[in-house]
């Protein structure tokens, strides 16, 4: 058998090593593609690793606008990855990150127009957001342990709910009345995120995200909460005979998922667009499921593995503008990275099985 | 309100239903085969996506569009081959990996679909499937039209129901496929092959939901856009739990939600009152949530669904 949650009997080395691995053979494989499409291959990814992360002058002469670019795309995925990563541990399926972030986002674009002092609109923005994404997490958590409903289906489906959700507001009641177009009106000024370097969009939330990593690690592997969700994700039989309420638990983290993937949502209306839009996220929730998985479901690695995806998304998009190659290579390449990264970690499963096996 | 109760009740209405359903059905019907041999395919959203370009593809090189369909339903089988590879082969999560095979074929779907026809304002086309009359039948007044007045896949949608049910309750090989997902120890003792089977079903079912995806771009639609599955493939994998894993219940399940949707698009298309259009696209997906708590999962599920089999572990 092979567990999603490798236990730690591995070397620690694995951890680095595996999500590497995936990620080189994941590169091989989409070369091909680069070939296909006709391009030069060690060009095209010279080209993202420029665009993600700067070129070697801009670098030298202290201008690393690329790098903050790249850590601006990849808070929303820390958080998305830090929800699925948070759940999957306690083995709640939860495929519905991308609808939890757009809950989030609506709620922290309401609380954001309300007039207030700059640091309480973001309180306030957050806790709404948090709620939001946590309230939309409970509900196939509490189909799951009520009804016995499929969690990853049901989570999926309300995905689409909260969409048109969206969609209906922001072409009904919530239209901005000074534009016409369908998005919201912006937030206040005073609750727009600050931004830390000048000539960047490196703002608050970006900080409050690469904080969340180590945050969601110490609840997850030195609070009792982190011991019951890991428990119950590992073995909720024993989990049961331990004395620990699993039901409880699988709503509880559903709810530290959700909210950290309506905290994602927060973080784009008030740090990035000031409003809120259909298209607020390309799939930032979906992109959360590759980053856990290529973070072995460690708070940690989440951050390393978000701006990797980050950067292959915004790389795919310059690299696409130079060479003509579809920027939908990006797409493919977080798809490839999750299939390499599920792969590779078989060979935690053999260890762990011939370790086990006592012979 | 009359004059949307007139929408309801006309021929088209009821033709239309049988047309969204047929898709939804062969989705299901896929998805339902691969379920029954222990195997959850949550790729499918991705292969139907990535089946109805390459097939629209051929189809709109070709000229000829049951070669879209062929190619269609071998695209679905080769994606479905490679989640049988990950979950039966090696073993690995279904379903991480189904999430994998659908942002991967998502993927591919995109950057082929970009990379054959460049950027354009006008999207192509193809000549799409002309409904067929059937002599005689298409006649008879008001089923005529309704049943006997389709595309030639839907009739072969109609009979694949009992075929597939047959072939899975009455013939050694799908004696074999139930045992696979209820009882792998036993099949294995019996002698069957429980890992040949489960990829046999997993390709078969995957073919299905290629043609499902064929379906849309070239019947339903003459067109391939990206949002042409938009959630069908989740819908399916609901469809299957709402028809408690059998082929009857499971087209029926597909009809009742092709109504559905249906409904939806005619009151839509009525405008009636104030309600935005998004209360009536959301409404298939409520419907499913609620439909999927009302047939609670255990209820019928393949007992070794999820679960991976190796021959020397006891």
């Amino acid at each position: 058998m092979i567990r999603l949650e490798a236990r730690s009997s591995t070397p620690a080395w694995f951890n680095l090593a595996l999500p590497l691995a995936a990620i080189l053979a994941t590169l091989i494989l989409c070369s091909g593609l680069i070939a296909i499409a006709g391009a030069s291959i060690f060009e095209s990814y010279g080209i993202m690793l420029q665009a993600a992360f700067g070129d070697l002058q801009a670098l030298r002469e202290g201008d690393f606008y690329a790098i903050t670019e790249t850590l601006v795309r990849a808070a929303p995925m820390i958080f998305t990855g830090l929800a699925v990563a948070v759940a999957f541990r306690a083995k709640f399926w939860n495929i519905g990150a991308e609808g939890q972030l757009l809950a989030g986002a609506i709620a922290g674009g309401v609380v954001g127009t309300i007039p207030m002092p700059g640091a309480l609109a973001m309180l306030a923005m957050a806790a709404a957001g948090g709620i939001a994404g946590g309230a939309v997490a409970l509900v196939p958590a509490w189909l799951r342990v009520r009804l016995k409903v499929d969690d990853v289906v049901s989570s999926l489906l309300l995905n689409s709910v909260v969409y048109y959700g969206l969609m209906a507001l922001i072409e009904g009641p919530w239209k901005d009345p000074l534009s016409g177009y369908p998005i919201s009106p912006p937030i206040q000024d005073s609750a727009n995120f600050p931004v830390f370097l000048e000539g960047t969009r490196l703002h608050l939330g970006v900080i409050v995200a690469l904080l969340a990593a180590p945050i969601v690690w110490f609840v997850i592997a030195r609070t009792v909460l982190g011991f019951s969700i890991r428990v119950t994700g590992e073995n909720p039989e024993a989990a049961r005979y331990a004395g620990i309420r699993v039901e409880r638990v699988l709503l509880s983290t559903a709810l530290l998922s959700g909210a950290l993937a309506g905290l994602a949502g927060v973080g784009e209306v008030g740090g990035v667009h000031y409003q809120v839009m259909s298209e607020i996220s390309p799939g930032f929730g979906y992109s959360g499921i590759v980053i856990a998985m290529l973070a072995r479901l460690n708070p940690l690695g989440v951050v390393p593995a978000a701006i990797f995806l980050s950067a292959v998304m915004t790389g795919s998009a310059a690299m696409s503008r130079a060479t003509g190659v579809p920027t939908f290579l990006g797409d493919v390449i977080q798809g490839t990275a999750l299939l390499m990264m599920l792969v590779a970690l078989l060979f935690t499963g053999y260890r762990l099985r011939f370790s086990g096996a006592g012979r | 309100m009359n004059a949307v109760l007139e929408q309801l009740l006309q021929v088209g209405f009821f033709a239309a239903i049988i047309r969204i359903a047929t898709p939804l059905a062969l989705a299901t019907l896929g998805e339902m085969i691969s379920e029954r041999s222990g195997v959850l395919n949550l790729g499918i959203e991705g292969i139907m996506l990535l089946s109805a370009m390459t097939g629209f593809t051929a189809a709109y090189y070709s000229g000829n569009l049951w070669l879209g369909v062929l190619a269609a339903a071998a695209t679905g089988a080769a994606m479905a081959a490679l989640h049988a590879l990950f979950t039966v082969g090696l073993g690995l999560s279904q379903h991480v990996c189904g999430i994998g095979i659908t942002l991967f074929c998502t993927g591919l779907a995109f950057f082929f679909f970009r990379l054959i026809f460049v950027d354009s304002s006008r999207p192509p086309t193809v000549e799409s499937f002309a409904a067929v009359s059937l002599p005689l039948l298409s006649a008879i007044p008001i089923l005529g039209p309704v049943l006997f007045n389709q595309f030639t896949l839907t009739y072969l949608t109609v009979i694949a129901v009992p075929v597939i049910a047959v072939v899975l309750y009455r013939t050694p090989w799908g004696l074999n496929l139930r045992m696979a997902g209820e009882n792998p120890r036993a099949a294995d003792a019996a002698g069957v092959s429980v890992m040949a089977t489960r990829f046999q079903a997993v390709i078969l079912g995957g073919a299905l939901m290629g043609v499902a995806g064929a379906f849309l771009t070239m019947a339903q639609f003459n067109t391939f856009t990206f949002g042409v599955i938009s959630g069908r493939g989740w819908i399916a994998i609901a469809l299957v739990v709402f028809g408690r894993w059998d082929p009857w219940r499971c087209a029926g399940a597909a009809l009742l939600f092709a109504f559905v949707d249906a409904v939806q698009l005619r009151l839509q298309a009525a405008g009636i009152g104030h309600i935005p259009y998004e209360a009536f696209l959301v409404l298939p997906f409520v419907f499913t949530i609620a439909a999927m708590a009302v047939m609670s999962r255990n209820a019928a599920a393949p007992p070794a669904l999820l679960k991976p089999f190796r021959k020397e572990e006891r």
